[in-house]
């Protein structure tokens, strides 16, 4: 929890945001992009990773003429985000223009809710505590510019290049209460959220795409103080762990400056990962007035009874639920049913493969320990796995009946990660079924010692310790003559019958 | 046709007449292309009225609609119709300007929706029309390439913005024109050249691909030089547009009857008999309206009641206010719809050192001194902490405006009123007055503000000879009915003065 650089050396509070005189608050906007077919008010894909501006017309250009038509899946997307977290939605939502130049904004303006947001007032739980949620209203992305030259900043730039393939896909901005008090619990807040978003199929939540992305509010008080400090933002944290860490950072450079009688300034900071420090941005003179007004291309939004039904009608089982189901059900852990409902893919897969008759424990196992590395490393999801869930409850089974010692069924899951094929097919092709036969397994036994007889003469003279020891090589030995395949525990049975 | 190709406009066959004969093979469409091109080469030197004439894609378009008649199809209502285009209507591969120099050069890749459904009456585009920079002004005279001369006498403006598009249909350059109308762009150039102009309701014509001045105001209107003509170019232009969200989704009901040998073609009865009409009297007895314009008002207000409609004053008393409202939104409006002019994307690019230096110099360069002096009203008036004492406040002003004429509508079926205070001015007379200018419209915005249809209808000629328009006015969506009291104002009326008197002198030069 310690951030990689921590405020002047010998300044009060560079404890990790853990100076117990003074309290942090914290408010967190958080984008995501919302997962529709097309994007908010254009007919064109909203997908990421096609070649530069080739999912562009003139809507999404802003060219001259042009004019934005609402896509409804977004507000049947939000509104669903909205069921699931008690959001209230006001009769009537109203979109308005944001009124500022940046080159990767086609029009000049960006299509926003301001005064009147689509919903109000929710509210999240993480780890058993109510985090209020403001608002949450809907708004385009922008373009993607890249500057050449100057190291990547548009004011050093040689050239910019723009890519307006992201320029008018959907974003929801979820604004929580300033209710959050370290960076670990802002951290428990985005991964819940993003829990909950992915279960409701409301966002891909892919950080690293930029398909959620976090604006922090900080600020800092001495403990029992009603006043807010001044607070700051901070940006370009692009993980969770970088979130946390950016926060506490900035919770004890405040208290730092509190220490030393020397004010808050009131600005934008900027997360810099490899220093571990957030920096100042280079500001425009004088404050941003963004002229926001109505945005008279559009007509008010008022959601209909029925898309109100049909929103709740689309909320599956929420995170929480499903982990107190899972611990309850399966008698796992909170921490691993945390890990499991984290990701939506994995715990579908998981429960698919328990519907397929394996036992819950045995499952999370595999899936949050193999599967998931897999999973990562590879940046697959679940459902396209070539093992599908019943194949990694064929898995399960064969451990539980004996096939397959566990290191094996490793080795066999990690075949079947890679190629499409049951783990019976890849025993069966490559000879792995574990042998239990007594009489076979003490042939190799025997063998085995006749050919260490020195070995043996040292277990039979030596002390306790001597004697594991020896005992622990033979038992590799004996092993390596079955080329792994033998029973452990029928192999520790012999080895000790015979050594005595 | 014995001067030039340049005859007078009232008297040349209007668009249903020559629909007819190319639908009934009498003419080809070539034909009565090759002879508005030559009028337009005969008079356009002197009138300017166009920015552009796209005379190949016009011959092509002909000649593609006399195959279609050759097969024995029908190419609609507008069979082989010359239209003229106001210059902010985008047009496919066709340069789009604006009447700016930030956007000069640009060609959309896209056709407006009104261009698309013009195209489908059979309607053939012969070329883009002169406007004031980005639709703002009220004489033509702020387009960056140059003013465009009034038919009936070049010293004169034709009005604006929508100039370029009155002049050429006055002036017998083509039977049709589009405009664009947020304050009165159409109906006072309309009235100031001695033709029909037309603005719908809000929301009934398609805005995709009007370049946008000020959204909650701007609408497409046909200008031509018969009621009829505006109606059946308004019936192949309007309805619902899924690609304009403030698009009225109900159909529109006829504006007349149509004959069974020329579908699409529309007759309108000038029927007014126990019709309520209403004259706006805080707009009729205004100061600064001219006694001309106040005598034809009254004169159609009594030809109307001859003809068994019953005739009444109406008050709409925040008229007055109207003015003031509108130089507030739509700046507002505009200052947010121009920020795309930013030298990025296409139009003009002025290089500089930085992209925002690079903006700030192209803007400076690209715009001229009207549309600046916009952007910079607008601007402020959306500031942080002005937002509620001008935008706001302008706003509420527009609520009591509707309920005035919420209040009028309920006593009278349409409303009468000048179109513009005056006769055509001298070219120059008002741009140094920015007041007078803005004054132009004093009649015509409260229609835009309340979104309601209205329509100028020629009444005879006033100061100078020159001509008078006659406005009515009607509730949303109330075009039916306004047609039918436009129609009969048109037939009551004296007829508006011969226009092209000067044109045929200068052309004949």
């Amino acid at each position: 929890m310690t951030p990689a650089a921590a405020p002047a050396p010998g300044a009060p509070g560079a404890a990790g945001g853990r100076d117990r005189r003074y309290e942090a608050v914290i408010g967190l906007e958080v984008h995501v992009e919302l997962a529709t077919a097309t994007k908010m008010f254009c007919g064109c894909a909203n997908r990421f990773g096609a070649e530069p501006n080739t999912l562009v017309c003139p809507t999404c250009l802003g060219l001259p003429g042009s004019l934005p038509v609402l896509n409804r899946a977004v507000v049947d997307l939000a509104l669903r985000f909205g069921a699931a977290l008690g959001f209230r939605v006001p009769e009537e939502s109203i979109f308005a223009r944001k009124n500022y130049f940046y080159p990767d904004m086609p029009k000049d303006y960006q299509i926003s809710q301001y005064e009147e947001p689509l919903l109000v007032d929710g509210a999240i739980e993480v780890d058993g505590v109510t985090i209020g949620i403001e608002r949450a209203h809907l708004e385009e992305d922008t373009g993607k510019i890249t500057h050449l030259g100057g190291g990547g900043r548009i004011h050093d730039a040689a050239h910019s290049l723009i890519d307006d393939n992201r320029a008018g896909v959907p974003l929801m901005e979820i604004v929580s209460r300033p209710d959050l008090r370290s960076g670990e619990q802002a951290r428990a807040y985005v991964a819940e959220l993003r829990a909950v978003l992915e279960a409701l199929g409301v966002s891909d939540v892919k950080m690293e795409e930029g398909s959620l992305r976090i604006d922090a509010n900080v600020s800092v008080r001495p403990v029992g103080a009603e006043r807010l400090g001044t607070k700051v933002e901070i940006k370009n944290m692009n993980s969770l762990r970088s979130l946390s860490r950016a926060i506490d950072f900035e919770i004890d450079r405040q208290v730092a400056l509190a220490e030393a009688g020397r004010p808050v300034v009131q600005e934008t900071r900027h997360w810099d990962e490899d220093a571990g420090v957030t920096q100042a941005m280079r500001t425009k003179e004088g404050s941003e007035d963004y002229r926001y007004f109505p945005e008279p291309d559009l007509v008010p939004l008022a959601p209909t009874p029925e898309m109100l039904a049909r929103a709740r009608a689309t909320v599956p089982e929420l995170p929480a639920a499903r982990r107190a189901r899972l611990v309850a059900e399966w008698r796992i852990s909170e921490a691993d049913a945390r890990v499991l409902v984290a990701r939506r893919d994995l715990a579908d897969y998981a429960e698919a493969a328990v519907a397929a008759g394996a036992p819950g424990p045995q499952v999370a196992n595999w899936c949050t320990g193999e599967i998931l590395s897999y999973l990562n490393d590879t940046g697959m999801q679940a459902h396209v796995l070539p093992l599908p869930p019943d194949g990694l409850a064929e898995l399960v089974a064969l451990v539980a009946d004996g096939t397959l010692s566990r290191p094996l069924a490793k080795d066999v899951l990690g075949t079947c990660l890679r190629e499409p094929k049951r783990p019976r097919q890849v025993v069966a092709e490559r000879g792995l079924a574990q042998v239990s036969d007594e009489a076979e397994l003490a042939r190799v036994v025997d063998e085995v010692l006749a050919g260490h007889p020195a070995d043996v003469e040292a277990y039979r003279a030596g002390d306790d310790k001597a004697r594991k020891r020896k005992r622990g090589f033979l038992m590799g030995e004996v092993m390596r003559a079955t080329a792994g395949r033998g029973n452990p525990q029928v192999l520790a049975r012999l080895l000790e019958q015979r050594l005595g | 046709m014995t001067d030039a190709g340049y005859t007078t406009g009232r008297d040349l066959p209007g668009a249903a007449a020559l629909a007819a004969a190319v639908r009934r093979g009498e003419r080809t469409a070539r034909d009565v292309v090759e002879e508005h091109l030559a009028r337009i080469a005969g008079a356009d030197p002197v009138l300017r009225a166009f920015l552009c004439v796209t005379a190949d894609a016009a011959r092509a378009r002909a000649d593609a609609i006399d195959d279609l008649v050759g097969r024995g199809l029908d190419p609609g209502p507008l069979a082989g119709v010359p239209v003229a285009l106001k210059d902010n209507l985008c047009t496919r591969a066709v340069p789009t300007t604006c009447a700016s120099r930030i956007l000069e050069g640009w060609r959309p890749p896209y056709d407006a929706t009104v261009v698309e459904r013009l195209l489908l009456a059979g309607a053939v585009p012969i070329g883009k029309t002169n406007l004031d920079e980005f639709a703002m002004g009220s004489s033509t005279e702020n387009s960056a390439f140059g003013p465009t001369r009034n038919p009936h006498d070049p010293d004169r403006v034709p009005g604006g913005s929508s100039g370029g598009s009155a002049a050429a249909v006055a002036a017998g350059l083509v039977p049709v024109a589009l405009g664009s109308d947020t304050g009165g762009s159409v109906r006072q150039p309309a009235a100031l050249c001695g033709v029909v102009g037309v603005k719908p309701t809000y929301g009934r014509v398609s805005r995709y691909g009007l370049v946008a001045f000020a959204s909650s105001l701007d609408q497409v209107g046909p200008i031509t030089r018969t009621v009829d003509d505006a109606a059946t170019v308004l019936e192949a232009i309007w309805g619902h547009d899924p690609r304009d969200a403030t698009s009225v989704p109900s159909p529109p009901e006829r504006l007349g009857e149509e004959r069974e040998s020329a579908p699409g073609v529309v007759r309108v009865p000038p029927e007014v008999s126990g019709l309520r009409v209403g004259v706006i009297e805080e707009l009729t007895s205004m100061e600064g309206v001219a006694a001309s314009v106040r005598a034809a008002v009254e004169a159609a207000a009594s030809a109307l009641e001859e003809a068994g409609a019953k005739v009444e004053h109406a008050a709409v008393p925040h008229a007055r206010h109207a003015l003031s409202a509108y130089y507030l939104i739509a700046p507002a409006e505009a200052s947010s719809n121009l920020a795309r002019y930013d030298g990025v994307r296409y139009g003009l690019r002025i290089d500089a050192p930085t992209t925002e230096e690079m903006t700030a110099v192209t803007r400076a360069a690209g715009f001229g001194p009207e549309v600046k002096r916009r952007i910079m009203l607008g601007t402020y008036a959306l500031s942080a902490g002005y937002y509620d004492a001008y935008y706001r406040r302008a706003q509420r002003v527009r609520t009591l405006l509707i309920r005035d004429f919420a209040a009028a509508y309920e006593r009278f079926d349409v409303l009468l009123a000048p179109t513009s205070p005056t006769v055509a001015f001298p070219l120059g007379s008002r741009t140094a007055d920015i007041l007078a200018m803005y004054g132009s419209d004093r009649c015509t915005i409260p229609s835009n503000l309340a979104g309601h249809p209205a329509v100028s209808v020629p009444w005879g000629r006033g100061e100078d000879d020159l001509p008078v328009g006659v406005q009515v006015l009607a509730p949303a969506l109330g075009e039916a009915v306004m047609f039918r009291v436009a129609r009969a104002v048109e037939e009551a009326g004296p007829p508006a003065p011969e226009p092209p008197a000067q044109g045929r002198r200068e052309v004949g030069r």
